[in-house]
């Protein structure tokens, strides 16, 4: 079954009187369970076709398919339901509300989705544990180091239990061992039948990833399957 | 989907209290502006309750009832029989407190220097007293001691311009039914001082019967007055004792017999409004700062929660959340601090410096604050109101946000 489609989309941003061409007929198809790395140099259009498929960003053409959404036909409140209910994101800055504990922040989606509290304190004991914060749940963002703080937003991302996990550049502010640790849990995370989505021009990245999109000038110029660690430098 | 209203008040408290200069510099100044606006309508409650009652001692008597002629023509001609009956029962039931039958009629008093045109009231003290209609301070002599008491009480200014004094005698002169001179030489029996000149220059106060006996009045009287325990639902009780009176006597409540007086307690309520929202619409510039400047800071945090999956409206919420909140807080400082600072000066504060200019207002030399729990109510609707119609704009803003250019931001 096909958890994310894409089919021709187009978008273009005006930057004073240019126009930078985003998208160009990107069509793309992402089966339930893979773990799919969309890499490319900056401008590419990786980010901004992440950010299409999570509902984030409206393309100007084509047609977004997630699990049973049709995303061209959701309004901005459909679209914030779509992704309460189905994504999970991991930003490049952490992106964690600085007045939350990192246990709050966890909670935050579960607490907007309504899951009742009980279970809600469970989910987060297990995720929070399961990343390696175990014992750290009430200290605030800025008291925890830069790998921390992006597996307490990795531990957000999936106390929700989404069906997909966009990743933008998640390994973009971390050292070598503190990547290599998250994209451990990435990969078991997909062992669990999470779909990933991580756009990234970090080979170390790559490396793990099952199959990679590559992009240039916002086209998808090959898209190959590999062994994990394949690409391993 | 359910309202996670836990998730909002949680993130609104603690958004708050980011910039908790800020925050307190702004929950000062709506805590100021309500103690102002509850701590001004005081002192304007004050000073026109003094000025109906003030009134009110003039008419004296909330409910009145008359001849249907004597408000055109106060004279003796247009008198009546004591309350009797079904009038007399209505009297002496609740609502009514206490009430008095009296006799008062234009007059002139001559000592051997000087005569004045006055009005005597012809009075007996021990209802009057309960109808609280006695001078303010006999300040030489004795008040009236009795219905038959055969001198008069004046006030203080009128036997300066009479140029009398205690123990001397003056003539009073009116008409009797017949339209014959009555007359009646009477010992100044007592000096009176009122809070007002006017009224030491207008009312002499002698016994009922002696001027009864004077004017040939038998037992008639032109006044009947009566009084509850609030002057302000007079109107209420008022058609009751006409419906007792029956059709042959004229009754109204005092917001009728002086309309004056009578608008001068719904021009105050619209006051008091007016003020409030005046009072907040200047604070409400501040508010929409503090919530803009709020919002601001925090465009990527609302971006990102609106990625995560939080519905604008929710976003609004939380904004709008985090201004009542601080209108809230606001609130109960600004009515804490009004009752606080009134409260203790209920009692009274002596304005005698400026009495000859609050004299024009028809006040005394005390003014005391009157702390009325409908304007706290009342600002409490203002503030809340007018606040989150101020705090709708940022709200509406932050909703509006483009997540992606949201969380683009540094």
């Amino acid at each position: 079954m096909s958890s994310i489609s894409c089919r021709n989309l187009c978008k273009t941003f005006s930057q004073g009187e240019e126009i930078i061409t985003g998208l160009d007929q990107v069509s793309l198809s992402i089966s339930e369970g893979e773990f799919v790395c969309l890499s490319g140099p900056s401008g590419s259009g990786k980010t901004t076709l992440l950010n299409a498929l999570g509902g984030l960003d409206t393309p100007d053409s084509g047609e977004i398919g997630v699990g049973d959404y049709r995303l061209e036909q959701l309004d901005k409140g459909e679209l914030a339901d779509m992704r309460l209910q189905t994504i999970g994101f991991v930003f490049q800055a952490y992106n964690l509300v600085p007045v939350l504990s990192a246990r709050e922040n966890v909670e935050f989606v579960m607490q907007v989705q309504g899951v009742p509290v009980a279970e809600r304190r469970q989910r987060v004991d297990e995720v929070l544990t399961e990343v390696g914060l175990a014992g750290m749940e009430g200290r605030l963002p800025a008291e925890l180091s830069g790998g921390q703080q992006q597996r307490v937003a990795v531990a957000r991302a999936i106390a929700s239990r989404p069906r997909l996990v966009l990743a933008d550049e998640p390994t973009a502010n971390l050292d070598t061992h503190s990547a290599a640790q998250l994209m451990d849990l990435f990969v078991a995370l997909n062992d669990r039948g999470i779909t990933f989505v991580i756009a990234t021009h970090d080979t170390r990245v790559m490396a793990y990833a099952r199959r990679v999109v590559k992009m240039q000038d916002g086209q998808i110029i090959s898209d190959q399957t590999q062994d994990p660690h394949a690409m391993d430098v | 989907m359910r309202l996670p209203l836990g998730t909002v008040t949680t993130l609104a408290w603690r958004n708050l209290w980011r910039n908790y200069r800020r925050t307190l510099i702004m929950l000062a100044a709506i805590a100021v502006g309500v103690w102002a606006m509850i701590f001004m309508n005081a002192i304007m409650r004050g000073m026109t309750d003094q000025m109906v009652r003030n009134g009110l001692n003039l008419l004296p008597g909330e409910v009145q009832i008359h001849h249907p002629a004597y408000r055109a023509d106060p004279s003796v001609v247009n008198s009546m029989a004591p309350p009797s009956g079904e009038l007399l029962a209505a009297l002496q039931a609740a609502p009514v407190e206490a009430w008095a039958a009296r006799v008062r009629v234009p007059a002139v008093v001559a000592s051997e220097y000087d005569s004045r045109g006055i009005v005597l009231v012809g009075m007996d003290p021990a209802p009057e007293s309960r109808l609280g209609s006695l001078p303010d301070t006999i300040i030489e002599g004795r008040f009236l001691d009795s219905a038959d008491d055969r001198g008069v009480v004046l006030g203080a200014s009128l036997a300066d311009r009479l140029e009398t004094d205690l123990g001397k005698r003056v003539v009073i002169m009116s008409q009797d039914p017949d339209n014959n001179v009555a007359e009646r030489g009477a010992r100044v029996v007592g000096i009176y001082r009122a809070r007002l000149r006017s009224t030491e220059d207008v009312f002499i106060f002698a016994g009922i019967t002696p001027t009864q006996a004077m004017l040939n009045l038998e037992n008639k009287v032109s006044e009947i007055a009566a009084t509850g325990n609030d002057y302000r639902v007079a109107e209420g009780w008022a058609p009751g004792i006409a419906a007792a009176a029956g059709p042959g006597l004229e009754v109204r409540h005092w917001q009728a017999l002086d309309p004056f007086l009578g608008s001068m307690l719904s021009v105050q309520d619209g006051f008091a409004l007016v003020f409030m929202v005046v009072i907040f619409l200047a604070l409400s510039f501040g508010l929409v700062n503090t919530l803009v400047m709020a919002v601001f800071e925090r465009v990527r945090e609302i971006g990102l929660m609106q990625a995560l999956g939080m519905r604008p409206g929710l976003i609004m919420l939380q904004i709008l959340t985090e201004s009542l909140m601080l209108l809230a807080l606001g609130l109960v400082i600004g009515n804490l601090s009004a009752w606080l600072s009134i409260k203790p000066l209920e009692s009274g504060i002596d304005i005698s410096s400026v009495a000859e200019g609050m004299e024009m207002m028809a006040m005394g030399t005390t003014l005391h604050p009157a702390l009325d729990y409908r304007d706290m109510v009342l600002s409490t609707v203002v503030v809340i109101g007018l606040g989150l119609l101020a705090s709708l704009l940022p709200a509406w803003r932050a909703a509006r946000l483009d997540p992606i250019r949201a969380l683009a931001k540094n």
